[in-house]
């Protein structure tokens, strides 16, 4: 139970925003395929392996990696492991509530998880030390901190962004023992994808829906793209509909304005 | 806490791992208001801590059968992000974290004026991104500057800080080191223009003396704590006032 | 009797103001006859016996005979939930809607009031004991049909209205647009050119910002005027 009075768009503003797009503008005056203003922070957190602070427009998030030593799945033995956990924290917004995850702190781990492994950013079976026994795991923590709408591409940014400066301690195998090493390395990276975030309200297609835009909205969907302008992941949400144009609509834009937003990425290996 | 010590906590000029003396305090950093959808926020960096805090309220509780008739209840929730400490945390809440969210909250509610907001309440959340050592008492320096962001009514600010031992020495202002291999940790916060002790608590070995010196030391640091969350506060307002008139 | 503070200090909660008898006004409290202060806030002093605390921020707290703007929240059997930018949501009866007696079985409420509905209202009562009773039915009063709603802290409504008005007056003038401004912080703004209601909410923000700040009606003219000539 949580205040619903957030939730509630009045409908003045609704109206606003629906008559704005009719000549395709937006509230905020941003173009139908801008996104809001991006900044990355990596870095701040020494004791993680590697971590990122986003604020997309008013939307802040913070994702850390930690990369540990453990037993492998069962039926993946020679890969190592990658865990995403996403949590949609009360500090964040009136609108999240406090307990256990719910369905969309859930539906937002796995979206950003599989984004990520489609794309084998972490290219996982070079992070096994003895198959079968011991592998690394990279834990991918992300939590909001200010909730401005459009959260599953800020933390899709800050999950990058921290993955592709992520440093940790070598390990070397010796007579069948695992022995940690003092030499820093990067992750081995695959393709590195880019989450992009179209709403659709009424018959237009907006990219980075902010929070009242996303009040207004009748479905949303989320391309993941990497640099060869493939989707590596797709996620509809939301109870609206898409037609067929609509979609491949969405997708073009998607493939097109993730150029720009690439820009923003950190580069490999760096601080 | 009685661990194996794998390192000297004291070295032969009698200054600890960090470099400090004993009633030394940590470089501290608090900036305000940086969060848009809470109603006060402050971030603190203590040492290595970094801490965030959202102040929510007073608003409409829910569900709303837990509120008071004629004052407003006071929730905290502290909690350690899983990529904040040495090993990778479980993100749910530990015990641990169950109880600091009760002392904390213990520690800041006798600041606030929560007759004036029945039926409403107050929610503060904590969120540890990096952790050092004295977590808790950084959380209530913070909160309470959160609390004043927010605009709500406070008898005045509660600072904290805790006492160590290491080495047969008191210290002020435990890192995590000290805290993990000392012999004692006693944590404190004080509303420190009225000298009121909101928080203590104690673990390890002291003596009788050993109290009465550590709560000295630590009043004395709490003092040094309050002029940096006071300057912090007022350091808002003139802020716009200087970009303002320096734009005319 | 001593004072602590000059004048236009910005003081901190805890923050002792002055010790003997004087008259105070805002959120100060009193311990053996020492003034302290309860927020973040600038205190003013006059003729060295009274002294006043204008708080930086606060939640706006209900009273009888203030006029707010509300959103309709949820229609309940008798009546609506209107939240009203405050730590207590307000009741909206139908008896305080609609002039003629009615059958409120009978009514279609969402009909007259639906969710998401703006309103100006007033308060016609509040205890803390029970929500905030609210009506519609005085005149200038009812549901909002068009304009731009803007929020700002409540505590720094005093300053959109002015001295005797001046700013409310300021504004109109300069922008042909009409005011309501609640004193839950929400504003309406109401004008036939939609830029000139943009840049009336570009103006209470920057009131809202630097209220504490001498100076501002000639700032906010100023403001107006070139952006006007920009134009």
């Amino acid at each position: 139970m949580n205040d619903k009075s957030e939730l509630i768009i009045s409908k003045i503003k609704k109206e606003t925003i629906l008559s704005l797009l009719r000549k395709n503008e937006r509230i905020d005056n941003r173009g139908l395929e801008e996104y809001r203003k991006i900044q990355i922070t990596t870095g701040l957190i020494e004791k993680a392996n590697g971590s990122a602070i986003v604020k997309l427009g008013d939307t802040t998030v913070i994702t850390g990696i930690k990369i540990q030593i453990d037993r492998p799945f069962p039926d993946t033995p020679d890969r190592g492991i990658q865990i995403v956990n996403a949590e949609l924290i009360p500090l964040a917004s009136p609108i999240f509530e406090p307990g256990p995850p719910g369905e969309d702190d859930v539906e937002l781990s796995r979206v950003v998880d599989r984004g990520l492994r489609s794309a084998e950013i972490i290219k996982l079976d070079e992070l096994v030390l003895i198959p079968g026994e011991k592998v690394w795991a990279v834990f991918v923590d992300i939590y909001a901190l200010d909730y401005g709408g459009n959260i599953i591409d800020a933390a899709a940014l800050a999950s990058v962004s921290a993955i592709l400066t992520t440093k940790y301690n070598k390990a070397i195998v010796e007579d069948g023992e695992v022995k940690i090493t003092d030499e820093q390395i990067p992750l081995p990276i695959g393709s590195i994808p880019v989450f992009v975030t179209i709403a659709k309200i009424g018959d237009k297609l907006i990219v980075d829906p902010s929070y009242e835009e996303e009040l207004v909205m009748d479905a949303r969907i989320t391309f993941v793209i990497d640099e060869n302008d493939n989707i590596t992941g797709i996620q509809k949400g939301n109870p609206g509909t898409f037609t067929y144009g609509e979609l491949i609509e969405a997708k073009n834009i998607a493939i097109r304005v993730s150029k720009k937003l690439r820009e923003h990425l950190p580069p490999i290996h760096s601080e | 806490m009685h661990s194996e010590k794998p390192i000297k906590l004291l070295d032969e000029n009698g200054l600890r791992t960090d470099g400090r003396r004993p009633d030394e305090l940590r470089p501290l950093k608090i900036q305000i208001g940086l969060l848009k959808n809470a109603d006060g926020s402050a971030y603190i960096e203590l040492g290595r801590n970094k801490i965030i805090v959202a102040v929510y309220g007073p608003r409409e509780a829910h569900p709303r059968h837990v509120v008071i008739p004629d004052r407003a209840i006071v929730r905290c929730r502290y909690h350690m992000a899983p990529f904040s400490v040495d090993e990778r945390k479980s993100p749910g809440f530990s015990r641990r974290e169950i109880e600091l969210s009760k002392v904390i909250r213990e520690a800041l509610e006798p600041a606030i004026f929560i007759e004036e907001f029945p039926r409403t309440a107050i929610d503060i959340f904590i969120e540890v991104l990096e952790a050092d050592g004295g977590t808790r008492t950084a959380s209530i320096t913070a909160a309470s500057v959160a609390l004043a962001d927010a605009g709500i009514p406070l008898k005045d600010l509660v600072a904290a800080t805790a006492i160590g031992k290491v080495e047969g020495r008191l210290v002020v202002d435990l890192n995590g080191l000290e805290d993990q291999y000392g012999e004692g940790d006693m944590p404190i916060a004080m509303m420190p223009s009225l000298g009121q002790i909101t928080l203590l608590q104690a673990d390890g070995r002291f003596s009788g003396e050993e109290f009465e010196k550590g709560l000295k030391m630590a009043i004395n640091a709490i003092k040094k704590i309050y002029r940096v969350q006071k300057e912090a506060l007022k350091k808002r307002y003139v802020e716009i006032s200087r970009e303002v008139l320096e734009s005319e | 009797m001593t004072i602590y503070v000059r004048r236009k200090q910005v003081v901190i909660p805890g923050e002792p103001l002055a010790y003997g008898r004087y008259e105070y006004q805002g959120p100060i409290y009193t311990v053996r006859q020492r003034l302290y202060s309860k927020v973040i806030g600038i205190v003013e002093v006059e003729n060295k016996k009274k002294i006043t605390l204008i708080p930086l921020k606060g939640k706006y707290m209900p009273k009888e005979g203030d006029v707010v703007i509300g959103k309709i929240v949820d229609i309940g059997l008798t009546g609506w939930t209107v939240d009203i930018n405050s730590p207590y949501k307000a009741v909206l009866p139908v008896s305080e809607v609609l002039s003629r007696p009615t059958d409120a079985v009978k009514l279609d409420l969402s009909k007259i009031l639906d969710i998401g509905d703006l309103i100006v209202a007033k308060i016609l009562a509040f205890d803390y004991t029970r929500d905030p009773l609210l009506t519609i039915k005085e005149s200038k009063l009812g549901k909002i049909t068009k304009g731009t709603l803007v929020e700002i802290t409540p505590v720094k409504i005093p300053r959109v209205i002015g001295k005797k008005g001046s700013m409310i007056n300021l504004l109109k003038n300069m922008l042909q647009v009409e005011l309501v401004i609640g004193k839950n912080g929400r504003i309406l703004v109401v004008g036939d050119d939609p830029l000139m209601e943009a840049w009336a909410v570009m103006a209470i923000k920057k009131i809202e910002r630097e209220a504490h700040i001498p100076g501002l009606t000639n700032r906010i003219k100023k403001f107006l005027s070139k952006v006007k000539r920009g134009k």
